[in-house]
């Protein structure tokens, strides 16, 4: 396992036990007649791991989410902590991801402490494995094309043949022709992630209201109001982590987040004993044991439905990855609405017109938690974003696309 | 724990953790385990802890066991064969059987 | 009769063997329509005819005569021309009504163009403290393989619990010459209030004398204790019944509390559901003919709420009668009007019986480190204290503790963690809904998801 360089560990500081806020002077300078200083509009992994990262600068904060059948991307999740292929036409996208990657452990070490809860972070580096030399083909080339884009941070990918994927991950079938590997790949317990988040943020005094979908954002008297259909909440500033319902919800304080949903599925066996140390991109093997399947794409947004020839497709080519897999039992199925931007990357932004909102967007709400958590809530909470780290990311490059 | 009421049906030869068992015809495996007085047939895959079956009539997947080599069978709807080799099954069950 | 055996089409799939699949299953058949009724246990009757074409059981005074009624109902299934295919796995339906089925680890999908689910009922789940020990299943459990095997309980026998298939098993048990140490009645007494308004009602339905008659055997013969909480305790297997009354030695310790309509396949299919308040248990919305919100599909028997073994075949004649009317309006076909009739009288009295067997919350709704989720092994301390930091849902619920997510799906915690958030969010199990189920509704090996029909499209979906 990778540990993360002891820099990023430093700017934690100690966490605080039994603490229900960690007042910093900022907000309080700021603090008006509202009830919040923030409220975070959704309750998944991005709202969760921002409300936390605002709380731990001694924000008030309250998470407005939807109920029990709401559309969940975090439930729906793949959980890998992912690195390789990113950043192929944002090229800006690499070094974020390296950076939250990077800062994993550490994330992951404050959250055991703050809670108890494991959320099992482990990056003993992934694999994206190719089952024709066509797809490998496919593969060498993408990985070429990203790489040489300019200004691309050279994270360590490497194409290997049927021999060397072997012999770091022995049960492979003959048919795996090779693949890519990536020492920075890794992945968690996403599931546990969710509940560990939720746990700290109660912990920090975070108000988390279930079944209070936001209908309406206005600005009036410096403070934003949000409609709901239980009551109006007041905050001096809004974080839009609504995932795709962004796309509706940034019009109405001045920002806009171009979204195209799609639907994944995901096969889930029951538990087995560990037999894969490094996680693949469409494979991986929970620490409970479990193995997940997935990586489908499909332009549909029914959540509730699931196309069986899909996750058949699935289930055929993790057999062909690895034969053994073949009689373990399928318990369970899943779809989810992918969170996706129309460019499949990251949006952030604050709003011009309307001071102190922002949008927290993107695809790979795991990986990139730590970065929400602990880069993206301070620059909420200092009241504004630190444009040397993400102005790449602010929508306004869907114009600047559209003029050149 | 359960005996037999009459001695009807033939006799079915399986072997129980390689131990021989005795069925008849008209048993499911987990009937058989039972007669057998089996203490457990497979221990939890989260604590480890020993279940025997709980519904026997397909829900409560207590009873799962490895049969003829295949893992996690409901024990309960599967009916003995002559010959059958049944394993208990101790926590996760092992990729590829 | 292999997977590969089966014809890519029929016009009625039938799923589940027992009284409802069969008398449907017949009806269907003998009307021309052809056939298919899919059934998972070795042999067709259910659970209340278990073993009915091969019980060792020859003394027809142990069961009854009304287990041997089953008898007739698979007689006639056999002769009606419907293919029957036990030991036939039904894994998915979906609302175009391809079915997903399994026959000794082959997987098919089957098209139908009228679906009835036949799945019927499992025991209401009775979290009680220990009840995942070994010595401790179900009532419904023992009767089964005293029904299809001829096994008798052995040692020292506890039962506790309440309803009508509790006194029906130890009166069984009695004439089979075993023994019973204690009976721990759970029955609250105040449920007699709620049910006398229904007494006439029952005092004219045939249950009315069987149920009484029923009482007297048992109670003669058993000391019967009325208790307020029972445990299992023993380690690695139970040693002793602990209750309110005391505490007991004992080897096999038989937990009922009700049945419940096995909700899982309607679900899986997209059926729409409501909270029986009376019966403590989600049941699909079905109109007069027991079709579902999902056209084409119906369910009959107890699946479509719990109403009993002879009501159950009423019920799968009339959906039979309505899948026949759309399938080949020139049959002939019994008066559906008749059937009917036939059904009120059976269903006459359960709102009695109901009432009075409603179990107590604390049997249902339990406490600390009682376990929930047996597959999970999630306790009822955890549910609650999840649902107190704000997590308003059973969905939600088994993404934070995993409940739900082992290999019954749910079959054994879903009721219990509604009631649970229910009762910590001051809300009502109508309002918080059950856990959203898709395929494989029973496990599939991932070789035989591998084996299933791939469009292009869908392949394009994975491949890239």
């Amino acid at each position: 396992m990778a540990a993360s360089p002891p820099t990023l560990q430093s700017s934690f500081g100690g966490p605080v036990q039994g603490a229900r806020r960690m007042p910093s002077e900022a907000p309080q300078e700021r603090r008006g007649a509202s009830e919040f200083d923030v409220a975070v509009v959704g309750g998944g992994l991005v709202g969760v791991a921002t409300a936390w990262g605002l709380a731990r600068e001694g924000c008030r904060v309250v998470v407005l989410d939807e109920g029990d059948r709401a559309v969940r991307a975090s439930r729906g999740n793949f959980a890998l902590v992912w690195v390789q292929s990113k950043g192929l036409g944002l090229a800006p996208y690499a070094g974020w991801t390296i950076r939250s990657s990077n800062a994993w452990e550490g994330f992951a070490q404050t959250l055991k402490e703050e809670t108890g809860l494991d959320v099992c972070f482990q990056r003993p580096g992934g694999f994206h494995l190719s089952l024709s030399e066509r797809e490998l083909e496919a593969r060498a080339n993408s990985l070429k094309r990203l790489h040489n884009q300019p200004g691309i941070v050279d994270y360590k990918t490497e194409i290997m043949d049927h021999a060397q994927v072997a012999r770091m991950l022995p049960d492979i079938g003959l048919e795996v022709v090779g693949g890519s590997y990536c020492p920075l790949d890794g992945h968690v317990n996403s599931l546990r992630l969710f509940r560990t988040l939720h746990t700290a943020i109660k912990a920090r005094g975070v108000t988390y209201l279930p079944s209070h979908r936001v209908e309406n954002i206005t600005r009036e008297g410096g403070e934003f109001r949000l409609t709901t259909a239980h009551r109006e909440i007041r905050a001096n500033r809004v974080a839009l982590a609504a995932g795709n319902a962004n796309m509706h919800l940034a019009p109405m304080v001045g920002l806009e987040c171009p979204m195209r949903p799609e639907r994944g599925q995901i096969v889930v066996t029951e538990r087995l004993r560990p037999f894969l140390r490094h996680p693949v991109v469409t494979l991986r093997q929970t620490d409970e044991g479990t193995v997940m399947i997935g990586d489908s794409k499909e332009e549909r947004t029914d959540p509730a439905g699931l196309t069986l020839g899909v996750s058949a497709t699935e289930a055929e080519r993790a057999v062909r990855m690895f034969p053994v897999l073949g009689s373990a039992n399928v318990v369970r199925t899943w779809s989810a609405i992918r969170v996706m931007t129309q460019d499949g990357f990251p949006i952030y932004d604050e709003s011009e017109s309307h001071p102190g909102a922002f949008t927290v967007c993107c695809h790979s709400g795991v990986t990139l938690a730590a970065n929400h958590a602990l880069t993206i809530a301070p620059m909420i909470a200092r009241g504004a974003l630190d444009k040397s780290l993400v102005a790449p990311f602010s929508a306004r490059r869907f114009h600047v696309q559209e003029a050149g | 724990m359960f005996k037999r009421l009459a001695d009807a049906g033939a006799v079915v030869a399986l072997t129980v953790d390689g131990k021989p068992v005795q069925a008849r015809s008209c048993d499911t495996v987990a009937a058989a385990l039972l007669a057998a007085g089996i203490d457990r047939c497979r221990t939890t895959p989260v604590t480890g802890a020993p279940r025997l079956p709980y519904c026997l009539m397909g829900v409560c997947f207590d009873c799962l066991v490895t049969i003829d080599g295949v893992g996690s069978r409901q024990a309960c709807l599967v009916p003995v064969h002559e010959g059958m080799t049944v394993e208990t099954q101790q926590g996760r069950r092992e990729a590829g059987r | 009769m292999n997977a590969v055996d089966l014809a890519p089409s029929y016009d009625l799939v039938v799923i589940g063997g027992g009284p409802a699949g069969l008398a449907a299953a017949s009806l269907a058949a003998r009307a021309g329509v052809t056939t298919v009724l899919f059934d998972e246990n070795p042999g067709v009757g259910g659970q209340i005819y278990r073993g009915i074409t091969s019980t060792p059981v020859i003394n027809r005074s142990i069961l009854g005569e009304d287990y041997w009624a089953g008898e007739a109902l698979a007689n006639e299934a056999k002769a009606s021309g419907a293919l029957i295919v036990n030991g036939a796995t039904v894994w998915s339906l979906d609302p175009e009504r391809i079915v997903g089925v399994s026959i000794a680890g082959k997987a098919r999908m089957i098209e139908a163009r009228r679906v009835i689910i036949a799945t019927g009922s499992q025991e209401r789940p009775f979290p009680i403290p220990g009840w995942t020990l070994p010595g401790v299943m179900t009532a419904g459990a023992a009767q089964t393989v005293l029904k299809a095997q001829g096994l008798l309980p052995d040692g020292r026998t506890v039962m506790a619990g309440t309803g009508p298939l509790m006194w029906l098993l130890a009166a069984q048990i009695l004439r089979a010459g075993g023994r019973l140490e204690a009976i721990l009645d759970t029955t609250p007494r105040r449920n007699l209030l709620r049910a006398a308004p229904h007494l006439p009602d029952f005092m004219l339905s045939p249950y009315f004398a069987k149920g009484l008659a029923l009482l007297r055997e048992v109670k003669a013969k058993v000391p019967v204790r009325r208790v307020a909480s029972v445990a299992a305790a023993g380690d690695g297997k139970l040693s002793e019944v602990v209750s309110d009354r005391g505490r007991m030695p004992a080897d096999l310790l038989l937990l009922h509390q009700g049945v419940v309509p096995n909700v899982n396949l309607a679900l899986a299919a997209g059926a729409t559901h409501e909270w029986n308040e009376r019966q403590l248990c989600f049941q699909p919305v079905l109109d007069q003919d027991f079709s579902s919100s999902v056209p084409g599909i119906a369910v009959a028997g107890d699946g479509a709420g719990i109403a009993g073994g002879t009501a159950a075949a009423e019920r799968g004649r009339l959906a039979a009668i309505a899948a026949v009317r759309a399938l080949r309006p020139e049959a002939r076909l019994p008066d559906p009007q008749s059937v009917r009739q036939r059904l009120q009288r059976e269903e006459m009295g359960r709102a009695f019986l109901d009432w009075l067997n409603r179990p107590a919350d604390s049997f249902r709704q339990p406490e600390g480190e009682t376990l929930v989720c047996r597959c999970e092994e999630v306790t009822a301390a955890q549910v609650r204290a999840t649902a107190d930091m704000g997590c308003e849902g059973p969905n939600q619920m088994k993404a934070f503790l995993r409940c739900g997510m082992g290999p019954c799906q749910g079959r054994l915690c879903g009721l219990t963690v509604t009631e649970l958030i229910a009762t910590q969010r001051k809300s009502t199990p109508a309002a918080v809904g059950y856990y959203r189920l898709r395929p494989p509704v029973k496990p599939i090996t991932l070789a035989e998801l591998a084996s299933l029909p791939i469009s292009e499209a869908e392949r394009k979906a994975v491949e890239r």
